[in-house]
């Protein structure tokens, strides 16, 4: 039979499959010159979660169907953004398993799971958020605190660290960054009282290459932000729970770092507590760390700086370098910073805010103390949280999944730290007194998310003025991530079920899909076989669609 | 602020707390069959154990213990749990292959937490007096005329909220306060809508579920009904319940008997 082929027609039936090169930190580095793909969890080291593929466009995107579904084993949140390397889709389901599937059919390769640890106890919920590849490995940070090299090819393990104890509240839930020839991943567990970290690994052989404390220890700058005289830095949280970005020109990776512990009492631990609720620069050689800016000093309120950091060369007025870094904080303000130099360009409050009046010139807040008997703003959960927010090149706009009037009654505690027990200091009420409805991270099929605890909304802010330029409110709030593409559309999910396609530069809703279940991912796009793909999670689905051929 | 019970708070290495022998002993002699449970806390291991639950449980299994599908906490329905030894079990070594993680709780939380799993409705940190239920099942019928709008016990119109398993949900000092001022208790979700169709045609229900997009209710005949928010006219909530208050129509011990009766409402089980 094969003999029948004609040599010219095998070739072109060889071609019609993408060349499945190795990943190269080249590549990674060019990632936005081969927009097929998906080569990390923020799309691009400047993690503007951007697509230059314009096939689906503002015209056609009503033509978008339903491609095919993947269904995740677990009943987890799916909270993974997928890779694509030429035609091949890497996801993580929860708790850690890797699955290596086809991206233009969804039918499965291979896939490994890994069995965390009994001991394992991450705070909220057994996720995993998705891998990160180099050469013939795509690597994976497990709930019990290891990190895992695979195969690429056949989902073998090649080598597996410890990076924490686990017993201790130590979790992994991020995606790792590869940068060079290093895996760098952070540690949650600021629930439990831990020391946070940033680690480098070496891709080739899984040795720690460096470890960057989040907390200063004795003698280091900014220990002295921990003033309470005892151990409290010892056990001040200060994780890493989200994917940093990279700026290759400055050879500098900056990632968000969690609240301080215990969360929700600061006379505890009295001091800035640096570099709680910070964004931190370090060398990615080294992990030296090269300038952090905080957001929250001394946090009453759990407003972890984990957030995806957004890199954008855009000049505006104030800004000396026009490199810039994007921030929609938990804590409710818009930052923009000098990513050179961590200088403080502007500040301002995307959603309701009450627990301060404002920034001061250098950006520290003007704080205004609601106190344990008034509703706070935002609430426990942010002004945002995790999911990624993103920057469009092409409108100069900047997107976040908000929770606006949303607020919280915090109730602090002293508590004692015993290691691997949760370390909270109190907790954070429901603002409607003796009613359920605690504003929750996940919801069911029943909203009790109403008019009476605020809404979410998807908001593009101008990061030239710091203000809003559009708004799309919905019911629910929201805890999927945002995609902008080159032809001006912004996909992002919901927790109503709704899949969105709205209109970069005005709002307009212009398509959606009701699937029904949570989206907890970032939406992502890829192409395959010459068409656009669009990737969301919903429920236990990564659910993609392309154009109606 | 500190701990009103900050000064009991437990050592690491705690021995058997008095509790947990209590517990086992009567696991020992009963096996894993469900327990009757009253009386058997001590009222400040209650409020410890809402403490505790507040700080670590809440996040995923709600204030009411409703959150994880399949799991009601207040009304006792585990998965994998009978007896007091078995939710020991658990909250120390956690659920594999679940969200439940293991815990290094000192003996005297986990009873704690047991003996507030135990009485999670019955608990009432403002002391709200609970009467007679039969008595209160009288007044349900009789004086409140609470059954002219509500169900209880699979019989009873729809309009408003089935109360047939209330006591599974609500704890002694919510339903106090349902009585005295219905619309300070009405939850959002339960608010009365009022929508205009295109048509000009009125649409009157208690609101069951919402989304950006539709609204779900049933309306004054009993119909599920599902409007597009898009396709209306008026859409708008009323934040003031329709039930009257019962502050001025029964007396304090007559309320306390109607809490009774309303908390021993617990479904068919």
């Amino acid at each position: 039979m094969l003999r029948r082929i004609s040599a010219a027609a095998l070739a072109a039936l060889l071609l019609s499959f993408a060349v499945q090169a190795q990943v190269t930190f080249e590549r990674l580095l060019n990632a936005s010159a081969e927009p097929q793909n998906w080569l990390s969890y923020s799309g691009s080291y400047l993690s503007q979660r951007h697509s230059a593929l314009k096939q689906i466009r503002p015209s056609n995107v009503g033509e978008l169907e339903l491609k095919w579904v993947f269904q995740a084993q677990s009943l987890e949140s799916f909270e993974t953004t997928p890779l694509v390397v030429d035609g091949v889709m890497y996801l993580t389901e929860a708790p850690d398993t890797a699955v290596a599937l086809d991206a233009g059919t969804g039918r499965v390769y291979w896939r490994y799971q890994h069995n965390p640890d009994a001991a394992a106890r991450p705070c909220c919920g057994r996720v995993n958020r998705g891998l990160a590849i180099l050469g013939d490995r795509v690597f994976m940070a497990t709930i019990d605190a290891k990190l895992i090299a695979l195969d690429v090819k056949t989902g073998q393990p090649a080598w597996q660290v410890d990076v924490a104890d686990a017993s201790k509240g130590y979790a992994m839930t991020l995606a790792p960054l590869v940068i060079k020839n290093k895996v760098i991943v952070g540690v949650a567990g600021g629930e439990y009282g831990v020391r946070g970290f940033i680690a480098a690994y070496d891709a080739a052989t899984g040795d720690e290459a460096w470890r960057f404390y989040t907390i200063p220890g004795p003698g280091e700058p900014g220990h002295e932000t921990w003033a309470d005289g005892g151990d409290a830095w010892q056990h001040g949280g200060a994780s890493v729970w989200v994917t940093g970005s990279y700026d290759p020109a400055l050879d500098l990776t900056y990632w968000g770092i969690g609240n301080p512990g215990p969360d929700w009492n600061p006379t505890q631990r009295p001091g800035d507590n640096l570099y709680s609720d910070s964004v931190v620069a370090l060398d990615p050689d080294t992990g030296e760390l090269k300038w952090h800016f905080q957001f929250t000093p001394n946090d009453d309120y759990d407003y972890d700086a984990v957030q995806v950091p957004v890199l954008v060369d855009l000049r505006t007025s104030d800004a000396n370098s026009g490199k810039l870094m994007l921030w929609g904080n938990r804590n409710g303000f818009f930052y923009v910073l000098d990513r050179t130099t961590g200088e403080f360009v502007r500040g301002n409050p995307f959603v309701n805010v009450n627990w301060a009046s404002g920034l001061d010139e250098r950006g520290r807040p003007i704080e205004t103390p609601q106190g344990p008997d008034k509703i706070t703003y935002p609430g426990v959960q942010g002004g945002t949280n995790w999911y990624s927010p993103s920057y469009s090149p092409s409108t100069e706009l900047f997107y976040v999944s908000a929770w606006e009037n949303y607020g919280s009654v915090f109730k602090p505690e002293d508590t004692e730290y015993l290691e691997g027990v949760r370390f909270v200091g109190g907790f954070p009420g429901s603002p409607i007194p003796g009613i359920a409805n605690l504003p929750g991270v996940r919801r069911g099929p029943i909203n009790n998310w109403t008019e009476a605890l605020g809404n979410g909304a998807v908001i593009a802010i101008d990061p030239k003025t710091g203000k809003q330029r559009w708004r799309f409110p919905t019911t629910d709030v929201s805890s999927s991530g945002i995609l902008t593409t080159a032809s001006d559309l912004l996909f992002t999910g919901s927790r109503e079920g709704y899949f969105y396609a709205l209109d970069a530069r005005t709002g307009t809703q212009l398509w959606r899909a009701s699937l029904g279940g949570q989206g907890a991912n970032g939406p992502m796009s890829y192409a395959v076989g010459g068409a656009q793909h669009v990737a969301v999670a919903s429920g236990s689905g990564l659910f993609v669609f392309g154009l109606r051929k | 602020m500190t701990s009103q019970i900050g000064d009991v708070r437990p050592r690491r290495a705690t021995v058997c707390d008095a509790l947990i022998c209590i517990v086992i002993s009567l696991c020992a002699a009963g096996g894993a069959q469900a327990q009757t449970h009253a009386g058997q806390y001590e009222q400040p291991d209650i409020e410890y154990g809402a403490r505790l639950y507040a700080s670590n449980c809440i996040t995923c299994h709600g204030e009411r213990g409703e959150s994880i599908p399949g799991v009601s906490l207040g009304s006792n329905k585990f998965k994998r749990a009978a007896s007091d030894r078995d939710l020991v079990g658990i909250i120390q070594n956690g659920i594999a292959g679940t969200a439940m993680p293991p815990n290094s709780y000192a003996d005297p939380e986990i009873a704690a937490i047991v003996a507030y799993l135990r009485n999670m409705t019955r608990y009432d940190p403002s002391g709200t007096a609970v009467g007679d239920a039969a008595r209160g099942r009288e007044i349900f019928f009789g004086k409140g005329d609470c059954a002219r709008c509500h169900r209880a016990g699979g019989s009873g119109p729809r309009y408003a909220p089935d109360l047939s398993s209330i006591g599974t949900m609500r704890t002694a000092a919510t339903l106090q306060r349902a009585l005295r001022d219905p619309t300070d208790a009405l939850i959002p979700i339960n608010r009365p809508v009022r929508a205009v169709l295109r048509d000009g045609k009125v649409v009157t229900g208690r609101r069951l579920n919402e989304d950006t997009h539709t609204v779900q209710l049933i309306d004054e005949y009993e119909q599920l009904v599902t409007l597009e928010k898009a396709s209306l006219r008026e859409y708008s909530v009323t934040t003031a319940a329709q039930m009257p208050s019962y502050a001025n129509v029964l007396n304090d011990a007559e309320r306390a008997d109607l809490v009774a009766y309303l908390l021993s409402l617990k479904g068919i089980d």
